[in-house]
């Protein structure tokens, strides 16, 4: 973040609205007349199927295209038409884009079914947007939040003959509406709509007409614009809006993936959607129209990563994306690359689990299945990407170190980085970089060879040398199994043999540290008593929170882990603060009982701050939790 | 049970096409109980492979969990091989395959592998027409657990512990043909002059290629009431042709007299010379070759021999239209787009 962050108005309302943070405050109440420019929170309540979804997306893209930073979240239900789905909107200027916590500024409240819960989270002073073509119940009214009725469904039975046109064309209304409410520049949509009806020119005109349907009928009708309001900046830099699901699939594209068996899973189907989209515009042999990859959906999870794995024993950079239960079921297999030494490249979308769990609600809760994926002693290398930009260079990476170091490379995403749309830095590859295909070992080295053993340690690293079958006629063929084998994979039952080879296994694993991508600090506050530990998803809100901390007294350094197993710094890290957080999302402190574990350190070290509800932890939360952490102990220490 | 191999080669012993004899592709010493009907499979493989003349490192062995699956170390040592996970070689093979087109895939598998298990992935690599020989090696009985029942036991037949199979038996074949095999075989591992030319077919044939091999255990199920036993299978096995396998540049000459055959040409040229015994016996129509074992089956007979084969149908890398060099020798040049192209990507995101 390039520019100073100016103190965020609402986070400081909402941290304050909350009665554990309330002690030493003053209640102070949004001022009322100056408007709050460029931070705000505007939610969409609909209903499924209805296509609000590219409305909604419409309103977001315009925000960033006058150059305001914007985050969004869908939260959305397991089902395909008729039941509740929100787009929580987030405009702030300091880059604060994760979510915030507390209630909604701006509700547009489209879904009759959610409608009372949605009034509910309208804060004090805020607006809410909805159909008045009937009259909404004495019970829908309460005090305290502005009503702004428009006759969305009139308007759309008058100027529409199409019943799916009648549907479609309300939530443009609304958009049009919203960016007369909230001084949106009316020709930044008319471009976004252009852009968005490329090549089906017909729909332009009916669309910018619904436009100025809800602009003209609130300018008409309201006080406009709102308190809340946008102005043009200049602060979105080269970044792009984009999930991180596209990020994985196309750093698969860049980093030469040609094998992909996968099998259909919510949040993480669109990796594998994306590859192949992408595939099929840029890995296409140009003289024969042929393509340069191979995508079998498969019959389930467990032929999805066995065929990954039989493409990575031929040589062929392969993977496939997943979410919980796949993981689950995918455990033996992992179990297989990891003792036959395998690479193999595996994306994990996580969504709240157990068992189907919350299969559209987001977590971080996969991190002990993963990491000891399998029965018997495994260890698997994780990479915890926290933006679309990681998930592009983490995705491209994880195929040079499975490569590297001939073993399963999972890249953790979640649903909330892989199916939100995040600003992000563009995606980045260096043409001078070449891919790290690791100790395979071609025919001339072969032939120099006197003695071929595939599990032979020779440069003590513990990673040994590979070939490829089809490579030589009569030297480096092996037959590889799940069973013990000696040094040159001639099965063995002879405990030596097999002591010697999980030794090394756990010696490759250790060297796997040295290629992982290093730990990243964000201090700078000399007197910080507090380190926070966090990783993935999470980044956004605890960056804002830290913010919230400092305005409150309370200094933090941050540490983000970007990989398992754990570096040096990450120890170091912990060792240097008297109290350490680690914040994640999930029930029972999966990252800290991967660190105590591995890095042998009394869970009491870490305190964790957790949230498994399966919606995106808030930055109220982080530092609300922290603050409410450091008073008791202050408390304590002065009552002893 | 040897426990070593003689590296005593006869000189002069016959060489192949591409100067090798059939000890060139022989695997380590089996460790299979003496009788197995699973070496004798591997013999086959051993001498099918010799005489075709193929380069043992042009072929990768694959096998799932299980007695059969143990056996592809006993044969092609200058081969690659990979024992896969209990009833997942399918998966494996299909992704081994996809990375490289050019390599002879010589699946073995076991009935508790293929049959219970490995039900759901068998069932769907026949589907994806993978260019594979799916073998396998069929004893109607758990070997390596020590005898339990298998799925594709008859039912009413009792193991050698006494337990009854209580249940219908699946029938591999049968799947196999109705979800689209493109080559299906019956063989019984103690008929080499059977066996030998029909996986040399099933090598030659572009497409999947499936062999069940009535393989009998002589450990735990060759006891009287077994219908896996060798003394049941010898008589009861029916066979509808004689086959035989001519390669590619070979002048016919081959044992089946003249005028009583019918040739099939396969995809590179070489021929499947089938002499029928039964003149009903159709090799050309699938829906027939099922009604054909059930009609067999339901007389206490196993058919055997080729039960079908499309020598047209397309393959796994036809269907996908793969480029024609193999995925795993794709360079990065090919496979990444490259700086510029990322650059106009973050347009679109913009």
């Amino acid at each position: 973040m390039s520019h100073q962050p100016k103190k965020s108005q609402q986070a400081v309302k909402n941290l304050q609205a909350n009665p554990s943070l309330t002690s030493n405050q003053s209640q102070t109440s949004k001022p009322n007349n100056q408007p709050i420019v460029n931070d705000f929170v505007v939610k969409f309540a609909n209903t499924n199927g209805t296509g609000s979804a590219s409305a909604n997306h419409m309103f977001a893209k315009s925000i960033m295209r006058m150059g305001i930073p914007v985050g969004a979240k869908n939260i959305f239900p397991s089902n395909i038409q008729g039941a509740p789905t929100w787009y929580e909107v987030r405009v702030n200027e300091n880059n604060f884009l994760g979510r915030r916590g507390g209630k909604t500024d701006i509700m547009v409240a489209m879904n009759a079914q959610s409608l009372m819960n949605d009034i509910l989270d309208v804060c004090d002073g805020g607006y809410l947007i909805y159909d008045n073509s009937k009259t909404l119940p004495d019970q829908f009214v309460k005090p305290n939040i502005h009503y702004l009725g428009i006759p969305i469904s009139n308007i759309c039975l008058k100027e529409f003959q199409n019943p799916r046109q009648r549907q479609l064309f309300k939530n443009v209304i609304y958009i049009g509406a919203l960016a007369a409410l909230l001084k949106i520049d009316f020709s930044v949509l008319r471009t976004l709509v252009s852009d968005q009806f490329k090549g089906k020119e017909k729909l332009i005109t009916p669309n910018v007409y619904a436009l100025e349907l809800g602009h003209q009928y609130a300018k008409t009708h309201f006080d406009c614009p709102l308190n809340y309001q946008v102005q043009r900046r200049e602060l979105i830099g080269n970044r792009i809006l984009v999930d991180g699901n596209t990020g994985c699939g196309l750093g698969a594209v860049f980093g030469g993936a040609t094998v992909v068996g996968w099998y259909p899973i919510t949040p993480s189907t669109s990796v594998i959607e994306k590859f192949n989209s992408y595939c099929n515009r840029l890995r296409i042999d140009p003289a024969t129209g042929k393509k340069n990859f191979a995508i079998v959906q498969a019959e389930d999870e467990i032929a999805a990563i066995g065929m990954a794995i039989g493409g990575g024993f031929n040589g062929a950079r392969s993977f496939t994306a997943t979410s919980g239960p796949g993981i689950s079921l995918m455990s033996e297999f992992l179990g297989l690359a990891y003792f036959a030494e395998v690479p193999v490249v595996l994306i994990n979308i996580q969504r709240a689990g157990p068992s189907t769990g919350m299969p559209t609600r987001t977590q971080q809760s996969d991190l002990i299945s993963c990491a000891y994926a399998s029965h018997g002693d495994t260890k698997h290398i994780l990479l915890f990407p926290s933006s679309p930009y990681e998930c592009f260079e983490m995705t491209a990476m994880a195929f040079d170190l499975s490569d590297r170091l001939q073993t399963p490379v999972i890249v953790m995403s979640d649903l909330d980085l892989g199916m939100n749309e995040h600003l992000s830095p563009p995606f980045t590859y260096n043409d001078k970089q070449k891919y790290d295909l690791g100790k395979v070992l071609s025919v001339r080295e072969l032939d120099e060879l006197s003695h071929y053993g595939r599990y032979q340690d020779v440069d003590g690293d513990g990673i040994c040398y590979r070939t490829l079958p089809g490579t030589h006629p009569d030297k480096g063929a092996y037959f590889t199994r799940g069973t013990s084998r000696n040094a040159n994979a001639v099965y063995s039952e002879k405990s030596s043999d097999y002591v010697q080879n999980m030794q090394r296994l756990e010696k490759k694993f250790k060297q796997a540290k040295s290629y992982m991508p290093k730990a990243e600090t964000l201090s700078g506050f000399n007197k910080a008593q507090i380190g926070v530990l966090y990783f993935g998803s999470t980044t956004q809100a605890i960056v804002e929170s830290r913010h919230l901390l400092m305005e409150q007294g309370i200094p933090v350094d941050l540490m983000r882990i970007k990989a398992f197993p754990f570096g040096k710094e990450i120890e170091q890290f912990i060792e240097s603060y008297a109290k350490i957080f680690i914040i994640e999302q999930n029930r029972d402190g999966q990252m800290r009982t991967l660190l105590s574990n591995e890095l042998n350190l009394d869970p009491k070290r870490l305190t964790p701050v957790l949230c498994f509800d399966g919606l995106s932890i808030t930055a109220n939360q982080i530092a609300s939790d922290i603050l409410t952490d450091v008073k008791v102990q202050d408390v304590n220490q002065k009552a002893c | 049970m040897s426990y070593a191999k003689s590296k005593f080669k006869h000189k002069d012993l016959p060489v192949n096409d591409i100067g090798l004899t059939y000890r060139d592709y022989e695997g380590a010493i089996s460790t299979l109980c003496a009788g197995c009907g699973h070496d004798s499979i591997s013999s086959a493989i051993v001498h099918a492979c010799a005489e075709l003349s193929i380069e043992p490192h042009k072929i990768v062995k694959m096998s799932g969990i299980g007695c059969s699956s143990k056996a592809p170390n006993y044969f092609l040592n200058n081969a690659h091989g990979f024992n896969t996970v209990h009833g997942r070689m399918p998966s494996v093979t299909t992704g081994a395959n996809m990375a490289n087109k050019d390599l002879t895939y010589l699946a073995m598998s076991g009935d508790g592998d293929s049959a219970s298990i490995g039900l759901g992935q068998f069932a769907h690599v026949v589907r994806r027409q993978l260019n594979m020989v799916y073998m396998v090696a069929n004893n109607g009985v758990y070997g390596l657990t020590k005898g339990q029942l298998a799925a594709t036991s008859d039912k009413g037949v009792i193991s050698k512990t006494g337990d009854v199979s209580l249940f219908n038996d699946i029938d591999l074949c049968t799947m196999a043909l109705q979800l689209g095999a493109s080559f299906v075989a019956r063989c019984f591992s103690g008929d080499k002059r059977q066996l030998i030319p029909i996986i040399k077919a099933a090598i030659a044939h572009q497409g999947f290629a499936f062999i069940d091999i009535i393989s009998p255990c002589v450990t735990f199920n060759n006891h009287q009431d077994s219908t896996r036993s060798y003394d049941y299978v010898q008589d009861h096995v029916i066979t509808g042709a004689i086959t035989d396998f001519v390669p590619v540049k070979d002048e016919i000459s081959c044992e089946i007299p003249e005028g009583t055959f019918e040739d099939v040409c396969l995809h590179d040229g070489s021929i499947m010379r089938i002499q029928k015994l039964d003149q009903s016996y159709d090799t050309n129509n699938r829906y027939k070759a099922m009604n054909d074992i059930e009609e067999h089956k339901s007389k206490g007979e196993i058919l055997t021999g080729l039960l079908f084969i499309d020598p047209t149908a397309r393959t796994f890398h036809e269907l996908n239209d793969t480029t024609d060099t193999p995925l795993n020798q794709l360079k990065q040049e090919v496979l990444c787009p490259g700086e510029r192209i990322l650059g106009s990507i973050n347009n679109s995101f913009r």
